[in-house]
């Protein structure tokens, strides 16, 4: 290896230069600006354990997207059977989801089967059956397609949270996939959770549909739902008391316009009231669509729903050209900005459920991180002392090792960006205790091969070499089960495990190379004849 | 200084069956009282639920608490002080509905203390499936490592070595879970992590004495194993309870400075590393000397 002692001491000195320097921002703030323009600005990055925050895992409910894409495509094949003047009948929905058909005669199914196969790719024959003559047909989403649906499903909702996130506006948010359906969401310092999390998690499906004015709602209400209506509860507010409540609304199931068609939402202050409400603006296709919608329904009543509920059903008084709608509804300030929000970005394409929730206060972080860092104090402190008396002079070189490895290991740690966590500042108290160990079998073989009889030099060239394998084997297999650690953790653990690691790659550095340049240095250059270990 | 005088010659390996049956004594016990607590108590890490850590103004009475969180439905919540002024709320609730879990207990804590008189410095919810993904996961993590670690050292030494390491490793690891049980401890992800400390640091300690066998074995040859393994541990005896020292010297720190949040997680490694060094002197070697009389090796006589 590197013979000379000034190279192999330029070597360490550098490298511990180069970890300072990483480590300055950290250390101080004040940094100056001819440093903030060519050096790292990077503080070591913190755990949302110590720093505070909201941690949530969410489950994209893929099978409903395929659902979602079925029910859609059932409508237009509906449609287009009508069109073509195909006889049929819809079956009552069963419980697998699949859609039915029935056909009076053959002649009907095989056009039906000419259709499908033509138009309808995505589809396929679940099961068919013929009784009397008449044909019965479940359909469902090809398997190839549906799993590309539910991939989409995903990328889209992470899009999507991803754009409603930052226009929350917090700071270094992360926002991740996991495994096949789950979306990682850390949201360092958000103070307001609960809003936060029905911000993220909302499905926000916008959809206009028509009030059924015609029928009546008291038999609705009792079960007699007409066909193609449904029945949504409005969301009333009474300003005076601030108390909400539900009113039933018999509307129609199919939506005349969607969320789809939105270009921007924003909120405004009514000008009578000072009420918040939320005033949106059409896509090019949303305008004219809404012209005509509004133009052929002149005095009806049109609902604006979200997510299954009427927010507000005004009458159409005239046709709405310009593409220009209001939502006014039950808000508050930060619920009607929270809408324009998750209008602006765009509906999930399927629900999402929140699976696990992790919330740290920042006053408990810096708990941690004091507690943490006194540890990490005292117990350098001990093993420091420890070393000297144990060792008396020699001690001390394991002591500059241990130093130097603090540094080294807290300099990675910022440079590489990683995290660190609770469970992390343990490791790092506890590399204090295992990085020594390195030095301790060193020392101890030094000591053997003195009792032998060797002069110094002859004692340290064996003891580092005979402690070298040693301390190698054993390091790797240390590094075998942190590297599953780091595999298996979330969040904390994983911070444990990155600075377990960093810690033993460190210790080889500093415990091996290091201690061996100043023992060299006393040998060579001073030629002591004895060494105090 | 020296702790541990330059020429030991202490008999472990006669300690062996006795040592053998020391822990097999502990892991039964260990068995016997999880079975009589039902099972490991697992966090809601891996059984699911909530845990709502609060510290108060003034000392709480856990009656109080108890009875304010009483609207939310967690009776049946189990209420742990968790340093001065300080609980821990948990429940096996994980929330029907998460989103409201924090709306909820704002509402029942301002109603029964006060606004400003606490402060919810910590939630925590995780849903059945998380729990069951995240048992699976540790399982495997802790079985892969004990694999890993089996085929290096099966690689680097001979797979005797490998098994007897292994062997000691799993060993550790059901004292630590013994004593977690009999402590009642919470076995959650924090624990995992030490699991797999307690794993790596080990086999550290171990392979520092399969080495030094190795070594004494190309040394002498004419030597038995028996004597190679008595004469290796006693060499490096002294190491190993130095090293252990300054490990258990941190961790105790660490279990009186660290803070409430990671107090279970430095016991686990406290025991764990005991368990770690006891096994390095009395489970791994003798294990290593057992295999050989069962088939000697091919080692001696290796260059």
């Amino acid at each position: 290896m590197f013979k000379s002692i000034r190279i192999r001491a330029a070597v360490t000195i550098i490298i511990c230069l180069a970890a300072l320097v990483y480590l300055a921002p950290t250390l101080t703030s004040e940094l100056p600006d001819a440093w903030k323009q060519y050096l790292p600005t990077d503080k070591i990055h913190l755990g949302l354990d110590l720093q505070g925050g909201m941690h949530l895992v969410l489950e994209v409910e893929t099978a409903k997207a395929v659902e979602s894409t079925l029910a859609r495509t059932a409508n237009d094949l509906k449609e287009n059977l009508m069109e073509n003047r195909i006889r049929f009948k819809l079956r009552e929905q069963t419980k697998d989801s699949n859609l039915a058909f029935e056909f009076p005669d053959a002649a009907s199914r095989d056009a039906f089967d000419k259709l499908l196969k033509n138009q309808y790719p995505d589809l396929e024959v679940a099961a068919s059956e013929m009784t009397d003559g008449k044909g019965a047909v479940s359909l469902r989403v090809k398997a190839k397609r549906a799993e590309e649906i539910k991939k989409m499903a995903v990328e889209q909702s992470l899009e999507t949270i991803r754009n409603r996130v930052d226009q929350f506006g917090i700071s270094e948010p992360e926002i991740i996939p996991q495994g096949t359906d789950r979306i990682i969401v850390q949201l360092p310092g958000v103070k307001d959770t609960a809003r936060a999390k029905n911000l993220i998690g909302r499905t926000a499906l916008l959809e206009f549909k028509l009030v059924d004015d015609e029928h009546s709602l008291e038999d609705a209400l009792k079960g007699n739902i007409p066909e193609g209506d449904m029945i949504a509860q409005e969301i009333r507010l009474d300003r005076t008391t601030g108390r909400r409540s539900e009113i039933p609304l018999l509307i129609k199931s199919k939506p005349l316009l969607t969320g789809e068609a939105l270009d921007s939402a924003k909120v405004q202050i009514g000008d009578r009231f000072g009420e918040p409400h939320v005033s949106i603006k059409f896509n090019a296709q949303g305008a004219k669509d809404f012209d005509r919608i509004t133009a052929e329904n002149v005095k009806k009543r049109l609902a604006i729903v979200l997510d299954g509920v009427v927010h507000s059903a005004p009458v159409i008084q005239e046709r709405i050209s310009g593409g220009q709608a209001q939502i006014t509804g039950a808000f508050t300030m930060e619920e009607a900005s929270d809408l324009a929000i998750v209008l602006r970005a765009g509906a999930l394409p399927a629900p999402v459920n929140i699976l696990e929730e992790r919330t740290v206060g920042p006053s408990l972080g810096q708990d941690s991180i004091d507690k943490g860092t006194w540890a990490s104090i005292i117990a350098g402190i001990l093993i420091f002392i420890f070393m000297f008396i144990y060792y008396k002079s020699t001690g001390l070189i394991a002591d500059v090792a241990l130093a130097m490895n603090m540094l080294l290991l807290l300099g990675v740690m910022a440079a590489f960006k990683a995290t660190l966590t609770l469970p992390g500042i343990a490791g790092i108290v506890l590399t204090i205790g295992m990085a020594v160990d390195a030095n301790v079998l060193i020392n101890e073989r030094i000591r053997e091969e003195l009792r032998l009889g060797k002069t110094p030099r002859a004692a340290i060239e064996a003891g580092y070499a005979k402690a070298f394998l040693t301390i190698f084997d054993s390091n790797v297999t240390t590094l075998v089960a942190a590297l599953f650690l780091f595999g298996f953790g979330t969040g904390p653990v994983k911070g444990f495990a990155v600075t377990l690691t960093i810690g033993i790659v460190v210790s080889m550095f500093t415990a091996v190379f290091v201690t061996r340049i100043i023992f060299d240095y006393f040998v060579w250059n001073r030629k002591i004849q004895r060494i105090s270990i | 200084m020296e702790i541990i005088k330059t020429n030991t010659q202490f008999d472990f390996v006669r300690l062996m069956k006795p040592a053998v049956i020391v822990s097999i004594a502990v892991i039964v016990l260990g068995i016997a009282s999880l079975i009589w607590h039902g099972g490991p108590n697992y966090g809601i890490d891996f059984a699911g639920g909530s845990l709502i850590q609060i510290k108060f103004k003034d000392d709480p009475h856990a009656d109080k608490i108890r009875a304010a969180l009483k609207p939310m439905g967690f009776e049946g919540s189990i209420i742990q002080k968790f340093g001065p002024n300080e609980v821990i709320v948990r429940t096996a609730e994980s929330g029907a509905d998460p989103k409201g879990l924090t709306n909820r207990l704002e509402e029942s804590l301002q109603a029964a203390f006060g606004k400003g008189a606490y402060e919810v410095r910590r939630i925590e919810v995780v849903g059945p499936k998380v729990g069951k993904d995240l048992t699976r996961k540790a399982i495997l993590a802790i079985v892969f490592s004990w694999i890993g670690i089996l085929i290096y050292v099966g690689v680097r030494f001979e797979f005797r070595y490998a098994l007897g390491g292994i062997i000691a490793l799993i060993h550790d690891v059901l004292i630590t879970i013994t004593f977690l049980s009999l402590f009642d401890k919470e076995f959650d992800l924090n624990i995992v992590a030490a699991l797999l400390t307690i794993i790596g640091y080990s086999i550290n300690d171990t392979i520092v004495i399969f080495d030094r066998i190795r070594e004494n074995t190309r040394k002498n040859v004419k030597m038995s194993l028996f004597d190679v393994i008595n004469v290796s541990v006693n060499q490096t005896l002294s190491r190993t309870i130095l090293t252990s020292l300054t490990v258990l010297m941190v961790l105790v720190i660490l279990f009186f400075f660290g803070g409430a949040v990671i107090h279970d997680f430095t016991f686990a490694l406290l025991v764990g590393t005991i368990a770690g060094v006891y096994s390095t002197v009395f489970i791994a070697s003798p294990i290593v000397l057992l295999f050989e009389r069962i088939k000697p090796s091919g080692m001696k006589g290796k260059r």
